[in-house]
């Protein structure tokens, strides 16, 4: 079953807009002996630019993309690294939230959409025919652009996907929502109204509710495609705190249209482009020292 | 200033004439209800409630014909109600798209529209004429088949609004789609199912061509499914074209009954849909 990883590593707290890019990951396990090795090198770096590279969670390779017979993406190949926030950036149908839906295979719902390539989770290719989607969805977990609360109360909507993958005693349930809905920072503010339908909650506290919802049956790795694009200002500053907080427990991929956003809260950032991935690298460089015309014009809002 | 002017009185013209159209639509319904409350008034008594239809010239009730009614309403509901909701759940969830899908569909609203009389007909001739006599149990059918294609209507249309996000959440958390759809879709559409069932039930609680060739009537109390059961439409029918006056009345009683019904499960429909939308 699924690891309670989680648990065994209590989340850091990092006050926002800490531009260090060089946070050092979270105590790793000290059972895996690749991040053990790592672990003299990465203290005391606070420039990621000079961090050992992070170990790969997702090796997406030589995917492609079709909605019927027009490609949508062509030929991408980036890894997303364990605990690392990755931005997906560029301007509208260039493919970003695409490439996110074929990381837990999400497009299948609908006929005619079809990809070719190999995603590697854990060196595990996503895409072979065969694989269980439920388990695979138990591992990446996704919250998306418009908050999406089930129209049932807040408690079950967090018990939903537990329940899914595992029976538990009321109380150990409790626990789990409890501690789902504390990570998600929206514990405070529900806890005397967990009974109350999650459609009473505003837009911001939907959305956390959304990734509390994703977080409770503890993925390995969360896709946020736009999570903050419809919500305002300070309930965008609260998703964004906590995506540097669960980046210590997670793998991150977040497509977002807001360039800050990006520079803010990812460490790695990939610039798209008509369904071609244009440049991938450190945020800090993308937003610096872009290698490509195209990125930088972009970045700069010469485009797009 | 002419044009404006010009504008105005074109804004009144229409408005006076959709006004009239609303006024004359409601003045006929207003009539039809007036009428059967005038008639049907005086019949309204214990008596209607506790005793059997009577023969001619004798004192009586409705109470063989609304247990009639009650009963093969309440199993063509039973038959039609998870019928409906089960093909609605195809149409809308798994046959998207598909040429089939589209063959069901288009039958489902043949089906929908067809007059009555012909399904009665129908399940005569398959039903009645097999087994040799009139019964309950093909009245019963006769009302599921009615109620069937409008259940699926309703279950469709209203699993098509539940939004495709709320549907890829729930997926996206490794819910089967079986679950996605018991657990979300059906919760997110159940306020406007419901209105579904009850508009179907309301739609048979008057139907009489059906029954005419299927329930037939019964002048006394019977609940054997296997018999021919009396049953308010069809009692109606026959009460208003006798020459008895007692009779007449009986039938005027029937008809506001059944009318106070229909306009009662309407009521209690509008009132679950507004309830739903209302929901925080």
């Amino acid at each position: 079953m699924i690891s309670p990883r989680a648990q065994l590593h209590p989340q850091q707290t990092r006050p926002l807009g800490s531009s260090d890019g060089g946070e050092t990951p979270a105590p790793p396990p000290p059972s895996d002996p690749r991040i053990t090795a790592l672990r003299p090198l990465a203290d005391g770096h606070r420039d990621i630019a000079t961090s050992p590279v992070p170990p790969t969670k997702v090796d997406i390779r030589n995917i492609n993309f079709f909605y019927g017979k027009s490609q949508a993406l062509k030929n991408i190949s980036l890894p997303l690294y364990d605990r690392r926030v990755t931005a997906f950036i560029g301007p509208s149908g260039c493919g970003k939230s695409t490439l996110l839906r074929i990381l837990n295979r999400i497009y299948e719902l609908y006929p005619g959409q079809s990809a070719t390539g190999e995603v590697l989770l854990d060196g595990e290719d996503v895409l072979a025919p065969g694989l269980d989607l439920n388990r695979l969805r138990a591992k990446i977990g996704m919250v998306f652009q418009k908050p999406t609360p089930f129209p049932m109360t807040i408690r079950d909507n967090i018990a939903f996907g537990i329940r899914l993958y595992e029976r538990l005693p009321q109380s150990e349930l409790d626990e789990r929502i409890e501690s789902a809905l504390r990570r998600a920072a929206l514990w405070d503010e529900v806890k005397d109204k967990l009974r109350q339908s999650g459609l009473s909650l505003s837009g911001g506290q939907q959305q956390r509710l959304c990734i509390a919802r994703a977080i409770a049956i503890e993925p390995e790795v969360l896709l946020l495609d736009e999570p903050a694009s419809a919500l305002d200002p300070i309930s965008t500053q609260r998703i964004e705190e906590l995506i540097a907080e669960l980046k210590s427990d997670y793998c991150i991929a977040i497509v977002t249209h807001n360039m800050q956003q990006a520079a803010r809260s990812s460490d790695y950032t990939a610039f798209l482009y008509l369904g071609e991935l244009i440049e991938f690298d450190e945020t800090e460089r993308i937003f610096t020292h872009p290698k490509v015309r195209r990125t930088e014009d972009y970045i700069t809002g010469r485009f797009g | 200033m002419e044009l404006y002017a010009r504008r105005r009185l074109v804004n009144i013209i229409v408005m006076t004439l959709s006004m009239a159209a609303t006024a004359f639509g409601l003045v006929f319904l207003f009539l039809v209800l007036w009428t059967l409350l005038i008639n049907g008034i005086g019949a309204i008594s214990p008596a209607l409630f506790a005793q059997n239809t009577p023969p001619p010239g004798s004192a009586g009730g409705l109470l063989n014909a609304i247990v009639g009614s009650l009963m093969m309403t309440a199993i063509a509901t039973v038959i039609g109600t998870p019928t409906g909701i089960l093909a609605g759940t195809f149409l809308a969830e798994y046959a998207r798209g598909s040429w089939f899908g589209e063959v069901v569909r288009f039958v489902n609203d043949i089906l929908l529209s067809a007059p009555s009389i012909i399904i009665g007909l129908f399940v005569y001739a398959v039903m009645v004429v097999r087994m040799g006599h009139f019964s309950a149990w093909a009245g019963a059918v006769a009302l599921a088949i009615i109620v069937i294609p409008v259940v699926v209507r309703t279950t469709e249309d209203m699993l098509r609004l539940v939004p495709g996000a709320l549907r890829e959440a729930a997926v996206a958390l490794g819910a089967p789609k079986w679950k996605m759809i018991v657990m979300v879709a059906y919760r997110a559409a159940m306020q406007g199912m419901l209105t579904g069932v009850l508009l179907a039930v309301a739609r048979i609680s008057g139907e009489t061509a059906p029954l005419l060739f299927t329930a037939l009537n019964n002048q006394f109390w019977s609940t054997d499914l296997n018999a021919p059961m009396a049953n308010l439409p069809v009692v109606i029918f026959q009460f208003a074209m006798s020459p008895y006056a007692d009779w007449q009345t009986l039938a005027w009683g029937g008809a506001l009954l059944i009318t106070a019904a229909i306009l009662l499960l309407n009521i209690s429909a509008r009132m679950l849909a507004a309830w739903s939308s209302f929901r925080p």
